[in-house]
Order: structure tokens, then C-alpha cells, then sequence
């Protein structure tokens, strides 16, 4: 009797033990599917040109989309010469600072931003500044961006400097350091990694972005570095090649794609080798 | 002046509830002061109260006086930033940085305290802070090591020696042996012999036999209140209250 129980026992847990496998593996299956896809179907018009050339007009064979990933590096860069430092900052006044109504008021609206769709965020932007100004720009993409990457980094930083134990605090503090220096040099330091992954995951989740994009950097079939104009973006040229009847925009809109994802994928990894524990 | 604190009075409450009891205590320089007691005495928070580490505790208040030579600690002249460089502070975890290396460890307090030294001076006062904590011997051919890969004896006296690079007054020790194995102990308390012929240190312990071999005076706390404090040689011989005698014989705690 007790050996059949044993056996049950045993088992249970080994099926338990693959269910858990499984389900791991269901995780990470869409991605080499996703990539493996993308490789197969971008592979036709992956040349050297789709990362130089400009775009061609339908049935010209050729042409790239060299002035959507410049656009894609302005954007993004734009988007975070300001959402960095505010994002972060915030992240510190709610983890090192943040107490009372103020604090939860902050936590409570940084969170319902997270979730709230991409596309809103371009409509808002479009209203702020693309009316006003009566055009699409670039300055009006990161601006929507901004919405979505800020709140990400936000929390991900006051995680991040939960994590730091209250006795690195108080080290500092004893030794008569004061606390914005404590705070900025040894409790940021201290949690640095944690801070600087989630900033590059929220780089590499903007990057991708599309919907917020459609109606302030609008896209460009041009180059265009002036960033109170419409500007491409790789995203925008792979929803516009996606969208189109033309069978050669199909295949660049997969090549496009593919241009995206390694992007994306690139940044992950980085973020994996900057943040790498040096011993 | 031969008192360096002078503490009149101290009560204190987290919240509703009430640690210290007016707390009557003098502390002398350049001596050993420590303070024992079973644990939730209150000798932690007492110590605690000194450098005003509280500040930032929620719900903390407290009334009384502690007088730093002869200055209310809570007067308005006094900066805690301030205070705090000269009574520095080690925590009965030893918590050097991490991401930083032995040497930032020590060289921090130096850089970051406005002082803008030149880089020869902070090498040359980590240097002395790691030959002062014991340390420099062990350690001299790996500054660029992190600091939290020395062994724990190792880490706890890293954190004295980052406590002494700022040249404090007075060293408060907060159960510095508490997480360390005999031998790093021993290590620690002569240190603490060595260092209080420059230094006034005050050291929070529950270990008798080690407030018996370190210091030249010893209070006696007991549920928030100073039982008693005497020479560290009167008080385990022939102490004056029946609670200080139960507890070195064992009875409690």
C-alpha cells in the first residue's frame, strides 16, 4: 500500500515537474517562431540596400528603408534625452521619497499609463502638438513615445531601488553624506543594473511602436533630419508596405520587419552584456 | 571637557509604543562605553538616537536631550549631515557597497562629503583607515577587489575603516560582532581596544563576556530603561541592582 502511494507520489511530481517544462517552453516558443518567420519571408529583400537605399516607388525593384531606421534612431533618441532623466528621477523620488498621498497618487497614475493603449498616446500627442502646430514631426513621435516609455522606467527604477537593502542606506547616511549624494551615488550605483535593463527594455519596446507614431511622425518617404518635420520610421514603412496591395511592398514590409526585430533583439542583448554582474 | 555625550532625559516611541524611558547617560571621551541588554531593550535604538539615524524613521519621535559637547544634537545649529562625520556608525551587518571596490568602499565618505581632496589625500587616508581597522595587510594587493567578496570578519572591519576615513570623534557600534565567527570577533574587539586611545566608541552587545573584555564602562538596559551603569570591572563583580546581577548570573535574557 505504502508503495503504491510512493509510486502516485512520485509520479504526480514528475508530471508536475514536465507541466512547468512545457509551459517554459510555450513562452519562449513565439520567438523563435516570430524570428524564424521573419528570417524565412525578409530573407528575399534583405540586401545591403534595404539599409542604405530610400524607399522606391511601387514596381521599381530595389530600394531600401534607410531613412526609416535613421528616423527610428532620432525618434527614439529624442524620446529619451528627456524621458530618461525624468523617468529615473521619479523612479527615485517614489522609491526614496515617495510616502503619503502624493506618492500613491504618482504610483497610481504611472500605472494606469502603462496600460493604457499606444495608440491613445498618439492621439493625445496629435491634439498637443501636431494641431497646434499644424504639422507632423518628429518632435511630435517622441512626444507620444515619451507616454509610453516613461511609466516603464519609472516603475522598473523604484523596483529596482526596493531592491537595494536599507543598510546601504543608512551606511551612507552614518557617514555624513548627504542624502541626495547618497541617494544619486550610492543607492543609484548600488541598483545601476537593474535600472539600466529596464531602460533598455523600454528603448527596445518603443522602437517597435507603431500606432502612436501614425498620426505625429506621420513617416516620410524621404530623408529628413529636421525634427519639427514628418519622419519615417521603420515601424511606419513596415505598417505602410504591410497595408499596401503591391506583392514587392509585401516582402519588403517582412524584410522590414526582420530590420526591427534585430534591432530590438540587439538591445536585448545588450542590455544583458552591459548589466552583466564585472567580477 | 570629559564627556563627550551627555544624554538627559531620553525617552522615545515608535509610534504608541515607548522604547526609552528617560535615559540618563554620560559617555567619556576616549573610553569604551558599552551598552547591554537583552534583546528589544532598546540599546539599538538608544545608540541609534546618537547619530540621529531616526530621522528618517517613520512614526520615530522623542523628547529629552542629547548633548554632543555640550550642543543639543536637535538644536538648529546642528546639521545630522555634520553630525554625523563626527559620530560615525557600524552596523551589525557588515554592509560594505556592492558594485563598489575596497578601496571606493573606504574612499566614498572622503569623496562624497564635499570636501573636494585631492586624489593623493583620499589614497593616502584609505590607507591609513585600513591600517587603523586591521585590514591593510590583508587587503593591500586587492583594492580593486569588490569590497562584499572579503570574507565576513573581513567586510566588518572594511566598514570601520570606511567609518574612519572621515576622521569621526566618536564610533558607534551597533552589535558589530553579532554575524561574525570567533576568531573575526577577537580580531574586532582588540581593534576596538587600539581604537579608543584616539576614538570614544560606544558598542551595543548582548554578549556579556565581550562587554566584560572591551570596555571601561557598561550600561545595563532593561525594557527601554539604564538599570545601571558602572566600570566595567564593578559591574560584573558587584553590581548595585538585583536586575543587572539576574542578568549577568543568567536569570533572563
Amino acid at each position: 500500500m505504502t508503495g503504491a502511494i510512493t509510486f502516485r507520489r512520485k509520479a504526480t511530481d514528475r508530471a508536475m515537474k514536465w507541466v512547468f517544462y512545457l509551459c517554459a517552453f510555450l513562452v519562449v516558443l513565439p520567438l523563435f517562431l516570430i524570428f524564424f518567420d521573419l528570417v524565412i519571408k525578409g530573407a528575399k529583400e534583405l540586401r545591403w540596400s534595404l539599409l542604405v537605399d530610400l524607399p522606391h516607388p511601387v514596381g521599381e525593384p530595389g530600394g531600401g528603408i534607410a531613412n526609416g531606421i535613421l528616423g527610428t534612431v532620432v525618434i527614439t533618441l529624442l524620446t529619451m534625452t528627456w524621458s530618461v532623466p525624468v523617468a529615473v528621477m521619479s523612479g527615485i523620488y517614489l522609491a526614496e521619497y515617495g510616502r503619503g498621498k502624493f506618492a500613491s497618487a504618482v504610483r497610481f497614475a504611472v500605472d494606469t499609463l502603462t496600460g493604457v493603449p499606444s495608440i491613445i498616446m498618439g492621439i493625445f500627442a496629435y491634439v498637443l502638438l501636431v494641431l497646434p502646430m499644424k504639422r507632423f514631426s518628429a518632435w511630435a513621435g517622441a512626444a507620444a513615445l515619451s507616454m509610453i516609455f516613461i511609466p516603464v522606467v519609472v516603475r522598473t527604477t523604484e523596483d529596482m531601488l526596493r531592491t537595494v537593502p536599507t543598510t546601504v542606506r543608512e551606511a551612507a547616511l552614518a557617514l555624513g553624506i548627504a542624502r541626495w549624494k547618497a541617494t544619486l551615488r550610492i543607492t543609484v550605483r548600488t541598483a545601476w543594473p537593474g535600472i539600466l535593463t529596464g531602460i533598455l527594455l523600454a528603448m527596445s519596446r518603443i522602437i517597435g511602436e507603431t500606432a502612436p507614431l501614425l498620426f505625429t511622425a506621420l513617416g516620410n518617404q524621404f530623408w529628413q533630419t529636421k525634427l519639427d518635420q514628418p519622419m519615417a520610421a521603420v515601424p511606419l514603412q513596415v505598417f505602410t508596405y504591410a497595408i499596401s496591395p503591391y506583392e514587392d511592398w509585401h516582402d519588403k514590409a517582412w524584410a522590414g520587419a526582420l530590420v526591427l526585430i534585430t534591432m530590438v533583439l540587439l538591445i536585448n542583448i545588450a542590455a544583458r552584456v552591459l548589466t552583466r554582474e564585472k567580477r | 571637557m570629559a564627556n563627550v555625550f551627555e544624554i538627559r532625559d531620553l525617552s522615545s516611541w515608535f509610534g504608541e509604543n515607548q522604547v526609552l524611558k528617560k535615559i540618563r547617560m554620560d559617555i567619556a571621551r576616549n573610553s569604551v562605553t558599552s551598552v547591554m541588554g537583552p534583546s528589544g531593550c532598546g540599546k539599538s535604538t538608544f545608540i541609534r538616537c546618537l547619530n540621529r539615524m531616526h530621522d528618517m524613521t517613520p512614526g520615530f519621535r522623542m523628547s529629552g536631550e542629547i548633548l554632543l559637547d555640550g550642543t543639543n544634537i536637535h538644536s538648529e545649529k546642528v546639521d545630522p549631515v555634520y553630525l554625523r562625520r563626527r559620530v560615525g556608525m557600524v552596523f551589525q551587518q557588515p554592509n560594505p557597497f556592492p558594485r563598489m571596490s575596497v578601496f571606493e568602499n573606504v574612499a566614498v565618505g572622503l569623496k562624497l562629503n564635499g570636501r573636494n581632496l585631492p586624489r593623493a589625500d583620499i589614497s593616502e587616508k584609505v590607507e591609513r583607515s585600513l591600517i587603523m581597522a586591521a585590514l591593510w595587510n590583508e587587503v593591500k594587493d586587492h583594492l580593486a577587489q569588490p569590497g562584499i567578496s572579503l570574507s565576513g570578519g573581513q567586510q566588518q572591519r572594511l566598514c570601520i575603516a570606511r567609518a574612519l576615513a572621515v576622521e569621526p570623534e566618536v564610533l558607534l557600534m551597533d552589535e558589530p560582532c553579532s554575524a561574525l565567527d570567533p576568531a573575526s570577533t577577537a580580531k574586532i574587539e582588540e581593534l576596538i581596544e587600539d581604537l579608543s586611545e584616539k576614538y570614544t566608541i560606544a558598542v551595543v552587545t548582548h554578549n556579556m563576556q565581550q562587554a566584560a573584555r572591551i570596555s571601561d564602562q557598561v550600561a545595563f538596559f532593561l525594557m527601554g530603561e539604564l538599570i545601571e551603569m558602572d566600570k566595567s570591572g564593578k559591574i560584573f563583580t558587584n553590581p548595585s541592582d538585583k536586575r543587572t546581577e539576574q542578568y549577568i548570573t543568567g536569570r533572563f535574557g
